[in-house]
């Protein structure tokens, strides 16, 4: 069978899924959270590089790129956040950050 | 025939190590899947012909961010098992709103599929591959279309670098270390005094 556009985008919409799973399953633990959002953004980027190659359009590998380095910077500022939270409290579950909660 | 077959090998295992990276019991491993999931996608996006965007996602994703993870997973002293208490309760909440999920994007697709074939409308066409690279052709769309955009990119990193060095640096108590402004600004004056010294009765 030809493998078509809407092949990937199958591929895509597991993946996006299998992220927002993620988030609701691992409540506890922001470091996988954080890793399911790369994976959603993972999703993202193979629905733009698929239209791409499909509609014969190189300005969705463009925004790839763009998403990749928003993705690299969100994924650096995060665990920065995270590496002082640990450092401060001595611990990162999520049900106990809840300092601006007055 | 062999892209048929390459395509579901990466696909079946990137879909599979992304359900491992949320399954595993063990952070390190979730960031080993992780990895596998980029490197299976990034096998995609050269049979998708994007081969620039295949090596970026390799050099940024697995050599940069998923490293990054690593780190902080082996760094952060943490019990991971107390974490995975609330698994079991959160398993039927999570599965109803990813099938949900799923089904809306099933809809979405089909209601799509049938509304008639994709039309392309290129705004900037990819040239044959014979004529140019995928390489030259994003480098050619990049620094002339987008330049704007590049940039604000170049500048979005640049601060995200900047903050997490103030965020995570620290001023460390008893170590000791050059202050060159001091260094600097020290005078003659205060740094030594000249003492007469009368002979025979030494500085007493």
């Amino acid at each position: 069978m030809e493998i078509g556009l809407s092949h990937y985008l199958t591929v895509a919409a597991m993946l996006f899924t299998i992220g927002i799973f993620g988030i609701f399953l691992n409540r506890k633990n922001v470091i996988i959270i954080l890793m399911s959002v790369e994976l959603i953004l993972l999703a993202v980027n193979i629905n733009f590089v698929a239209f791409s190659s499909y509609l014969n359009d190189i300005v969705g590998q463009v925004f790839t790129m763009f998403i990749l380095t928003v993705a690299a910077a969100e994924a650096a500022i995060g665990l920065a956040i995270l590496v002082i939270y640990y450092r401060n409290r001595g611990t990162i579950a999520v049900e106990d950050i809840h300092l601006m909660k007055g | 025939m062999i892209y048929t077959l390459c395509f579901y090998l990466f696909a079946t295992i990137t879909v599979f190590s992304a359900i491992m990276v949320i399954a595993s019991r063990n952070p390190v491993h979730s960031v080993l899947y992780l990895i596998l999931a980029f490197f299976n996608s990034a096998g995609l996006f050269v049979l998708l012909g994007a081969e620039f965007v295949a090596m970026i996602l390799v050099i940024v994703y697995v050599g940069a961010v998923a490293v990054l993870f690593l780190f902080v997973v082996m760094m952060l002293d943490i019990d991971y098992s107390e974490m995975r208490k609330g698994f079991q309760k959160y398993l039927p909440i999570g599965g109803l709103i990813g099938l949900v999920l799923l089904a809306e994007l099933v809809l979405v697709g089909f209601g799509w599929g049938l509304g008639g074939p994709v039309t392309s409308d290129p705004a900037t066409a990819i040239p044959a591959l014979s004529e140019m690279t995928n390489t030259e052709a994003l480098g050619s769309v990049i620094y002339t279309k987008y330049i704007f955009l590049f940039q604000m990119a170049g500048l979005i990193l640049l601060v995200a670098m900047i903050g997490a060095i103030v965020l995570t640096h620290r001023k460390r108590p008893g170590v000791k270390k050059q202050n060159i402004n001091k260094q600097v600004m020290r005078r003659r004056e205060e740094a030594f005094e000249i003492v007469k010294v009368k002979p025979g009765q030494g500085l007493g």
